[in-house]
């Protein structure tokens, strides 16, 4: 068995050793690229969302490298992931790529399906190796976040441009070749002390910036156009609302148990929206309240051209700005999404949020009463989403 | 005066209004429905609605303005499921969000949360304390609720012999009705089937050309369920369910000449349901496949062209 996974973001690595420690084979597919949008696009239904498209090309790539089983999640709607497998799977079957595929369905929707394809995956390995596993994967994937999390604020500050970029990718690789609990813990330390040797501009001023959407888009840099690091360079520190081991968290081991608690996104984004609307629809609008109280600049909103859930959260979230006063840019992305006109955008919405900032704050409330009386068609200073 | 209340004549209307007419109705207010979508419709939804979104959702802000100033409330429900286990769509769950934040000034909505997964009795429970929120007594909510599910039964069976919504709910009965033509297997959500103006006539031109169609609404949900529940996994939207279960049990067991998927520009469900539908339909048959994909710019003439090619194309394989 030759087991590949769809890519997204550096979730590669813990899932990489976690496969290897099983005593599996990985075949990666190469790092996200145009050749992979490509073959998405190619193959995959026209309407169909970006992640979707990319998993396609990631499975094509992969099998040309010899992969012959995919390991992907499963879902229960109504957003479209929990049936892309399905889909993907006739896709690839008509073009003549038959691979096997372990779809690993979340425990809503049965116990058995999940025990099924988990022991599929582990074949005769005992109880404790599975464990052992899954427990060095689980330190990288939460060392990993936290660094990341660190990264974001140094980048924003870095006095030469792309020193904070590099040290990252040299963390990657530590984390990435760390064997046991231990060496993630020493490859993390290292990690910290690199990025504490980074030249910066300590009370240098900054523009802070929420990220919201859906969670592919959010954690994928070759799908967000490598929104962080674009920001970074602006001098922007990015607050990013999506870490994948707090959804684990939240999604695979508290919701499992019933012990779930969305009451705080829930009583956020109740004046807005009040009710779940599936993938992370409710949270774009309820982090977008967090941010605007917690005195952030601005919030910036990412998803799938075509994803429902965030539609609808696009629609709301006008609303938002003008009830919670903060600037709000969507950016909703497909293959055709590029470069230079995101940049563009980019850099007018941070123009408008120095201006905000550099504006007393009694201006800033007569702006907002001044936004809300000329408000026609909903737009927020002049920055829509589209 | 009667109090009136709004139904926007667009989505689930055209499965769900002769409960709601009467529901409503027997409560004593004056139920009033927007105009067919017309151009003005249209474009005033295109303008209200985020551009990403989905045609016939556009059309539901068009339908809404178009009551606005007419009525003291609309009726927006909240959508969730009509079958246990499924959804609709996820905009139809914030579809009532949407419209308040939409920047226009709206009679207060009526939105009431349908859900058949909260329990078989969650939409009888929404529609009554909708009605308590107005201030009508449990009982009479009660009765009124009983009617119009009566109402709707006998209107689901109305359509099960053959007939389209449009005779009932826009009182057309000039379409020609044969019983004997080649049929035409026309699938796709109802508000995309029978909205006689985006879909430019669809159906009419269908039987002017000389077929009849069958569509999902005139088979029985049983059926339906029977064949969807062969997919390889539960597929979670209803709407999908029942045109990959009517696909499937026509191909079997109706003689249809072609098959017809109409969808609209960026609808999500229908982008995996309408690739999982073709591949399927080219597996099972060697049936003509053509794809309508319906937008706001969507001309007559582009339609007409497509539909003929492959109306030629169903001749020329019946004669060979
Ligand atoms: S099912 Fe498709 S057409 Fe209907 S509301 Fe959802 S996205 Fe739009």
């Amino acid at each position: 068995m030759k087991i590949t996974f769809p890519h997204m973001g550096y979730l590669n690595i813990p899932l990489r050793s976690f496969f290897n420690n099983l005593g599996q084979e990985v075949i990666e597919p190469p790092a996200i690229n145009q050749h992979t949008i490509n073959l998405g696009t190619r193959y995959a239904p026209e309407f169909a969302c970006l992640p979707l498209k990319i998993n396609i090309g990631n499975f094509i790539q992969a099998a040309e490298l010899g992969a012959n089983t995919i390991v992907m999640a499963g879902g229960i709607g109504p957003c479209r992931f929990g049936y892309y497998a399905q889909v993907q799977r006739e896709i690839l079957a008509d073009l003549g790529i038959n691979m096997d595929m372990i779809v690993l369905e979340p425990p809503q929707g049965g116990w058995k399906l999940l025990l099924r394809g988990l022991r599929r995956l582990t074949g005769k390995v005992s109880l404790l190796a599975i464990f052992e596993a899954g427990a060095i994967a689980w330190a990288k994937l939460k060392a990993l976040d936290q660094l990341a999390q660190r990264v974001y604020s140094i980048r924003a500050q870095e006095i030469s441009r792309g020193s904070t970029n590099r040290i990252w990718k040299q963390i990657l690789t530590h984390i990435d070749g760390a064997n046991d609990l231990k060496a993630v813990q020493k490859a993390a330390d290292c990690g910290y002390a690199l990025l504490q040797g980074i030249k910066t501009q300590p009370h240098k001023e900054m523009l802070k910036v929420g990220l919201v959407g859906e969670i592919y888009t959010v954690l994928e840099p070759a799908v967000n156009l490598g929104l962080e690091e674009v920001l970074g360079s602006m001098g922007v520190e990015v607050v990013r609302s999506i870490y994948l081991s707090e959804w684990v968290i939240t999604n695979l081991v508290l919701h499992t148990f019933y012990l779930r608690d969305d009451r705080e996104h829930y009583q956020l984004a109740a004046p807005y929206l009040d009710h779940f609307v599936g993938g992370h629809g409710i949270e774009s609008i309820s982090n977008t309240v967090k941010y605007a109280r917690a005195g952030m600049d601005g919030v910036i909103h990412v998803a799938p051209l075509t994803c429902m859930p965030e539609i609808v959260a696009k629609t709301i979230l006008p609303g938002v700005s003008l009830g919670e006063n903060i600037p709000v840019l969507t950016l909703m992305l497909d293959e055709h999404s590029a470069e230079a006109g995101i940049l563009t955008r980019l850099e007018a919405f941070c123009e408008l949020l120095w201006q905000r900032k550099r504006m007393p704050k009694v201006r800033r409330q007569q702006n907002k009463t001044e936004m809300e009386l000329s408000r026609g068609k909903l737009s927020v200073a002049g920055i829509s989403g589209h | 005066m009667l109090v009136k209340i709004g139904i926007p004549r667009a989505l689930l209307y055209y499965h769900y209004f002769p409960l709601w007419e009467c529901f409503w109705g027997h409560l004593g207010l004056e139920v009033i429905t927007s105009p067919p979508t017309d151009k003005s419709v249209l474009d005033r939804g295109v303008i209200a609605a985020a551009p990403e979104t989905c045609l016939p959702v556009k059309v539901y802000y068009g339908h809404v303005l178009a009551l606005a100033k007419a009525v003291d409330y609309l009726f927006v429900p909240r959508i969730i499921s009509a079958q246990k286990g499924t959804y609709i769509c996820p905009k139809f769950m914030g579809l009532p969000n949407m419209i308040k934040h939409s920047g226009y000034d709206l009679p207060p909505l009526i939105s009431p949360t349908l859900d058949t997964n909260r329990g078989k009795k969650s939409w009888q429970r929404a529609h009554i304390q909708a009605a308590q929120g107005l201030g009508y007594n449990k009982k009479k909510a009660l009765t009124a609720w009983r009617y119009a599910n009566y109402r709707l039964r006998l209107y689901r069976e109305k359509l099960q012999q053959k007939r389209t919504p449009l005779e009932f709910l826009n009182h057309d009965h000039s379409l020609p009705r044969s019983f004997t033509s080649p049929t035409i297997l026309l699938l796709g959500h109802p508000y995309n089937l029978f909205d006689e103006f985006t879909n430019m006539n669809l159906i009419r031109q269908l039987y002017q050309y000389g077929y009849q169609i069958i569509t999902p609404e005139m088979l029985s949900p049983v059926i339906i369920e029977r064949e969807a529940t062969q997919l390889p996994k539960h597929l979670f939207w209803s709407l999908g369910r029942t045109i990959l279960g009517t696909a499937f049990h026509c191909l079997k067991n109706s003689p249809v000449v072609g098959v017809i998927h109409l969808t609209s520009f960026g609808c999500g469900p229908d982008s995996l349901v309408g690739e999982l539908l073709e591949r399927r339909v080219n597996k099972l048959s060697n049936l003509p496949f053509l794809l309508l994909t319906l937008d706001e710019h969507t001309g007559e003439g582009g339609l007409i062209t497509r539909l003929e090619a492959f109306l030629d194309m169903i001749e020329w394989r019946r004669s060979s």
